[in-house]
C-alpha cells in the first residue's frame, strides 16, 4: 500500500512539473539579459519590462482587450444568470435540448465558430471591430458562466425565497434581496472566469477584430520577430502573475460561497 | 395543477429566451449559413447561387485535403490517447490518496497553468523542445547526447506534446469526478471476496471510472481537431491541420463554398465520433445501474 502510494505521488509531482514547466521558464527568460531565448542565461535585467511599458501598440492592444474582456464578462454573466435560473428553478418541455444548444460552443471547435461568424458578418457588410469580437466572446464565455452559475443556483435553498414571498416581498424584490446576495459569490467567480477566458482568447479575436489589435493577436504577431520575443516573455510574466491573482480571487469567492450555503469545499471551475 | 405547471413552463421559457436567442442568432444562424454555402458554387469574389455537390466531391477526393484531414484525425487521436493515459493516474492519486480537505487545492494547482496565456505556453514548448531548446541544450550540456534529438523538433511529436499539455486539466477533471462517485465500500467488498489489488482495480474501479474517461476523451478530442495555433506556431505552418486549411480556403483563397464544405465535413466527423463515444458510454452507464 505504502509503496504504491509513494509511486503515484512521485508521478503526480512529476506531472505537476510537466504542467508548470512553461510557466517556470517564463520569468527566467523575462529577466534574462540575453536576446536569444535559450540556455545558458546571460545576466539579470529589467529592460524588457521597461521596453514593454513604453510600447504604444501594446498599450492599444491592452486597452482593446480590457474593453472586450470586461464587456464580454458582464454580458455573458447576465445571460448566464437567466439560463442558470431557468435550468435550476423551472421545469419545461425541451429544457435539456435548449440548454444543450446554449452550451454547444464549449464543445465546438473554435475555428468553426469564428469562421462561420466571420462569413456572416462579412456577408452582412458589418465593419469588423472590437464590437464584433465582444459578440463572439460572449458566445464562448456564456457556457462557462452558466456552468459556474448553475452550481451556485442549484445549491440555493428554495424555502428561503418562499419565506420572502410569505413575508410580502414581490418576486423581483425577493430575487434582489434574498437570491442575488446568496449567489453573489457565484456571479463574481463567473465574471472573473469569463474575463480571463476573453482576455486570453485568440482565434475569434484574430479573425473578427479587423485591424484592431488585442493582447493575444499582438503577441501572435510579435512571435515572428526574434528581436521582440524577450519583451513578449516579460509581458507573459505579467499576464501569468495577473491570472494567478484573478484565479485565486475567484477560488476564494467560490469557496466562501460554498461555505455560506453549507456546501462541501471540493469541486473545480469546470 | 396543470395550470400551475403551465405558469412554471412560461416563466422558464421567458427566462431562457435571452441566452437561447443569443445563441440562435450568433451560433445557429452562422452555422446554417456555412451549411448553405457548402452547396453553392464559388465565383470570382462572390458566391454563385447554384446548387452543387462539387465542394464535397472535392473535399473527399483531393489528396491534399485527405492528407491534412487524416493528419488532423491522427494527431487528435494521439493527443487524446496520451493526455488521457497521462491524466488518469493523477486523477486517481488526487481522488484516492489525497485527504478530502486538500483535494480542492490540488485541483486548483492543476487548473492554474490552463488559465495562463495559451499562445505563450505554446511558444514556450517550442523553446523547450527546439533545436537549441531546453531539453537539447540541457542533455548536450550534461554530455548525455552529442547531437540534438530530432524526433521532438517542429514535427507531429512536438504538436502532440504541446497539445497534451494544453488539454491536461480537461482530461483530469472528468476522470476525477467519476472516481469521486465510486462507493469506496465496493472496493473493500472486492478485496474481501479475495480479489487482488490489481484485479479489484481492473474489475471494479476501471469500469466505474469509464464514463469519466470517455467524457475526457471527447472533451480533449473535439477541440484538438480544430486547433489552429499549435500547427501554426510549432509546425511553422509546414504541417497544417484541418483548421489551418479551412482558414486558407475561407480567407486567403477566398473560396467560401469549399471552406464551408471543409468546416461542415469536420463538424460531421466530430459529431460521428462523439455519437460513437456517447453510445459506448451509455453501455457503461447501463452496466452501472
Amino acid at each position: 500500500m505504502k509503496g504504491q502510494g509513494r509511486g503515484l505521488q512521485i508521478y503526480a509531482l512529476l506531472y505537476l512539473l510537466f504542467l508548470y514547466a512553461p510557466i517556470i521558464l517564463l520569468p527566467l527568460f523575462a529577466f534574462n539579459s540575453g536576446t536569444i531565448i535559450a540556455f545558458p542565461l546571460q545576466g539579470f535585467t529589467t529592460d524588457w519590462f521597461s521596453q514593454m511599458w513604453d510600447n504604444a501598440t501594446l498599450r492599444t492592444a491592452l486597452t482593446n482587450s480590457l474593453i472586450i474582456a470586461v464587456s464580454a464578462a458582464i454580458l455573458a454573466t447576465c445571460l448566464g444568470i437567466f439560463a442558470a435560473r431557468a435550468s435550476t428553478r423551472f421545469e419545461f418541455p425541451g429544457k435539456g435540448g435548449m440548454m444543450g444548444f446554449i452550451l454547444l460552443p464549449m464543445v465546438l471547435p473554435e475555428i468553426i465558430v469564428a469562421m462561420s461568424l466571420l462569413v456572416v458578418l462579412l456577408g452582412a457588410g458589418v465593419q469588423l471591430s472590437i464590437l464584433t469580437v465582444i459578440v463572439g466572446h460572449v458566445l464562448i464565455c456564456m457556457p462557462y458562466a452558466i456552468a459556474i452559475l448553475s452550481t451556485a443556483f442549484s445549491s440555493l435553498d428554495k424555502s428561503l425565497e418562499e419565506a420572502a414571498y410569505d413575508l410580502g416581498e414581490t418576486k423581483w424584490s425577493a430575487f434582489r434581496l434574498v437570491t442575488l446576495p446568496l449567489v453573489m459569490p457565484g456571479i463574481i467567480s463567473s465574471l472573473l472566469i469569463s474575463f480571463t477566458i476573453s482576455l486570453d482568447e485568440f482565434i475569434i479575436a484574430f479573425f473578427l477584430a479587423g485591424n484592431q489589435p488585442t493582447l493575444p493577436t499582438y503577441i501572435f504577431s510579435q512571435l515572428r520577430f526574434p528581436k521582440q520575443i524577450p519583451m513578449i516573455m516579460a509581458l507573459g510574466t505579467v499576464l501569468v502573475a495577473l491570472s494567478i491573482v484573478l484565479l485565486a480571487l475567484g477560488e476564494y469567492f467560490r469557496r466562501r460561497g460554498n461555505a455560506r450555503m453549507g456546501g462541501n469545499p471540493t469541486g473545480g471551475f469546470l | 395543477m396543470a395550470k400551475g405547471w403551465d405558469a412554471q413552463a412560461r416563466q422558464g421559457y421567458a427566462l431562457i429566451a435571452p441566452p437561447f436567442l443569443y445563441a440562435a442568432l450568433i451560433l445557429a444562424a452562422p452555422l446554417l449559413t456555412i451549411l448553405a454555402y457548402s452547396f453553392l458554387t464559388d465565383g470570382y469574389l462572390t458566391v454563385v447561387r447554384d446548387f452543387t455537390w462539387a465542394n464535397y466531391v472535392q473535399v473527399w477526393t483531393d489528396p491534399i485535403v485527405r492528407t491534412v484531414m487524416l493528419r488532423s484525425l491522427m494527431v487528435s487521436a494521439l493527443v487524446t490517447l496520451v493526455t488521457v493515459l497521462l491524466a488518469f493516474p493523477v486523477a486517481y492519486y488526487v481522488s484516492f490518496m489525497i485527504r478530502p480537505e486538500k483535494k480542492a487545492t490540488w485541483l486548483f494547482l492543476i487548473t492554474i497553468p490552463f488559465w495562463t496565456s495559451y499562445l505563450i505556453r505554446v511558444f514556450l514548448w517550442k523553446v523547450i523542445l527546439g533545436y537549441n531548446g531546453v531539453i537539447n541544450s540541457g542533455l548536450t550540456g550534461l554530455g548525455i547526447i552529442d547531437e540534438p534529438l530530432t524526433f521532438i523538433l517542429y514535427n507531429v511529436n512536438s504538436i502532440v506534446i504541446t497539445l497534451a499539455h494544453a488539454y491536461a486539466p480537461f482530461a483530469i477533471l472528468p476522470i476525477f469526478v467519476a472516481l469521486e462517485k465510486i462507493d469506496r465500500s465496493l472496493l473493500e467488498a472486492g478485496r474481501d471476496l479475495g480479489e487482488s489489488r490489481v484485479m479489484t482495480f481492473l474489475r471494479v474501479t476501471l469500469p466505474l471510472a469509464m464514463p469519466g474517461v470517455l467524457a475526457a476523451v471527447l472533451i480533449v478530442f473535439i477541440p484538438t481537431i480544430g486547433d489552429y495555433v499549435t500547427p501554426e506556431l510549432i509546425g511553422g505552418g509546414k504541417i497544417p491541420m484541418i483548421a489551418n486549411l479551412i482558414q486558407v480556403q475561407m480567407l486567403a483563397l477566398d473560396n467560401r463554398p469549399l471552406g464551408s464544405a471543409l468546416a461542415v465535413t469536420t463538424m460531421a466527423i466530430v459529431a460521428i465520433v462523439s455519437i460513437v463515444f456517447l453510445l459506448i458510454n451509455r453501455r457503461f452507464l447501463k452496466v452501472r445501474s
